[in-house]
């Protein structure tokens, strides 16, 4: 019987040759990570079982992302403490304000995570690592700390759902929208516990700026991680980022899945969700008059450099609408210097946004632009969950960063060709 | 073990920003987070919920993030066990590294009201509903999972691991 790329990438890290879904393995980890907000947890926990090293200090990453630059005391004390853990152990890749990103755009760029790999990240979103053929997951922080100490962790191998992307993609459509159609069919739980594996001639099409985007939001689907096979763009874009080597693994052609579902991806219109959840997705014509407070353009979802090209397309020669502040964050630092290179961040500047260093800031409501009591914000960002953005009476809806620029100029949530003809 | 008290009901899809909202994220204080926990489901839980009381919710608890901040709140808050339809992934395996009991059992969770008395034999999985003399199996743990409950969750089992290693 053949495996899918999951199980392949989990045997492997298993040291076995076979792996069965709900199979329960112990497995050898690639990549360990950490934030602000959870490596703090897992360095106590660390610290109680008193052993003096981390399995290898070349394979844990710590990014202090979210409360940072430091929104207050106890945030400030927080990121110390990953900040010290990381000069005792001798951390190599701790990456400090000011050389930082919001991990999941920097881990890549940064050339740490390759095809093939097993990495485990306290933060949800690790499974944005996917998009390069690795096997990535979110984890809590004490299983963190068990895999600083040991380089191990239990899992148990998912069943694995296969999409399949048809046709070519619409104007004004990317990687959030595909992501966004498809939680909105299977649901925020449509894919809990399983594997998402993303395929089809429009994946091929697909910047890896779009891929990643689309695996990152393969938690909101309730999955332990997202795939997509690795292709020459992958290869690309790895290319004098990676300094070492790497697995290429690929579905068997008699693979199991749990479900297969098509996609007619030709047909799918730029998409917003509505709040409280990523699956209430609509096509943004179908959604009416619905006036906004705050735009932010950014995260770990949407922050990279094609989402900045895409929204600065759109903010050309425009200005914010006067009832909206928009925010716009690059999610690295090397993405920032890129943007302010091609003239992104001055076209940002000149419409009227604020344009803020790489941090998490407002997407979790952490700091940067918390909404009020009554407001509404469109952000490219990944939960709209009550309460996600600040109070628990505001309303976050989500889109791509075609939709989200059109919006900021329009004052409501507005389609892309309503500016850009 | 066996843990009785009253219950706390929830919908479905209960996210670890409503149950502990990131607001509060920049502490790992228990004993804070607890005075939060569940704060932007409602609001009045935590002035509420007494020493070995029971959470039910729906499908899909602990839906978002991966913060363990969420599992420690609801316990330190000292909710005994949470119930639930079906269980995020993340928060699951959460739960069960920091010693939080947790039930899956669907018809528990569509069974028990607010206010319900309940008792759980965590061993056999078996959820007994006294306020309505109703009966529910909770899906069994697999006995690896049963071995890191016994162990008092992943670290001590880690640090057996590790001593035998050294
Ligand atoms: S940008 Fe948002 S979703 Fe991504 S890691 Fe930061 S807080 Fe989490």
């Amino acid at each position: 019987m053949g495996m899918t790329i999951t199980e392949k990438i989990l045997a492997a890290h298993a040291g076995l040759d076979h792996v069965e879904p709900g199979q329960l393995i112990n497995a050898r980890i690639d990549l360990a990570l950490g934030n602000d907000i959870t490596a703090p947890l897992a360095i106590k926990e660390f610290k109680k079982l008193g052993l003096k090293k981390v399995f290898d200090p070349e394979r844990v990453v710590l990014v202090p992302d979210h409360f940072t630059p430091a929104k207050d005391i106890k945030s400030a004390e927080q990121a110390k403490i990953l900040r010290d853990f990381a000069r005792e152990q001798g951390l190599a890749h701790y990456f400090e304000i000011g050389r930082m990103g919001i991990e999941h755009c920097l881990l890549p760029e940064a050339g740490l995570v390759g095809p093939g790999d097993l990495v485990i990240g306290a933060d949800s979103h690790t499974c944005t690592y996917g998009a390069l053929g690795a096997f990535a997951t979110g984890v809590g922080s004490t299983d963190l700390a068990a895999a600083m100490a040991t380089g191990e962790l239990w899992f148990k191998v998912p069943e694995t759902i296969l999409f399949r992307y048809h046709g070519k993609l619409k104007p004004w459509v990317g990687g959030k929208d595909l992501i966004l159609y498809t939680i909105g069919q299977i649901g925020v739980d449509g894919a809990r516990y399983m594997a998402m594996e993303f395929t089809g001639e429009a994946i091929k099409e697909l910047s890896m700026d779009g891929r990643f985007t689309m695996a990152n939001m393969a938690i909101e689907a309730g999955a332990k991680n997202g795939i997509f096979p690795v292709d020459e763009k992958t290869i690309a874009y790895i290319r004098g980022r990676l300094q070492r080597d790497y697995r290429i693994y690929q579905s068997d052609p008699d693979a199991r899945y749990a479900r297969e579902i098509d996609i007619d991806a030709g047909s799918i219109e730029p998409q917003v969700a509505l709040p409280h959840l990523p699956e209430n997705a609509r096509s943004v014509r179908e959604i009416g008059e619905i006036k906004i407070d705050q735009v932010v353009i950014g995260s770990c979802t949407n922050g990279r450099l094609e989402d900045l090209r895409v929204a600065a397309e759109i903010l050309k020669g425009q200005k914010v609408h006067p009832e909206v502040r928009l925010i716009v964050i690059p999610g690295t630092q090397k993405i920032y210097a890129e943007a302010l290179a091609e003239g992104l961040i001055s076209i940002f500047i000149e419409a009227g946004a604020a344009v803020s260093t790489p941090t998490c800031g407002p997407c979790l409501g952490g700091h940067m632009g918390i909404l009020a009591q009554g407001e509404r914000a469109l952000a490219t960002t990944n939960r709209n969950f009550v309460g996600r953005m600040g109070h628990p009476e505001s309303e976050v809806y989500l889109a791509g960063p075609a939709v989200a620029a059109a919006s900021a100029v329009k004052g409501r949530i507005a389609a892309p060709e309503e500016v850009v003809k | 073990m066996i843990i009785q008290g009253k219950c706390h009901t929830f919908g479905n899809d209960i996210d670890t920003d409503a149950i502990i909202p990131a607001r509060y994220l920049n502490t790992s204080d228990p004993e804070e987070l607890a005075r939060h926990c569940m704060e932007d489901a409602d609001p009045t839980f935590a002035g509420r919920v007494q020493k070995g009381e029971i959470i039910v919710a729906g499908k899909n608890f602990g839906c978002g993030s991966s913060r363990e901040h969420a599992p420690v709140a609801i316990k330190a808050a000292g909710v005994a066990a949470v119930i639930a339809a079906s269980f995020a992934r993340i928060f699951y395996r959460n739960a069960i590294n920091i010693g939080l009991p947790i039930f899956e059992s669907p018809a528990a969770a569509a069974g028990i009201a607010a206010g319900d008395e309940v008792k759980i034999d965590a061993e056999k999985g078996e959820i007994v509903n006294l306020t309505k003399g109703e009966t529910y199996q909770a899906a069994p743990f697999p006995p690896f999972m049963q071995e890191l409950i016994a162990a008092g969750g992943l670290m001590p089992y880690v640090a057996r691991k590790v001593k035998a290693h050294v």
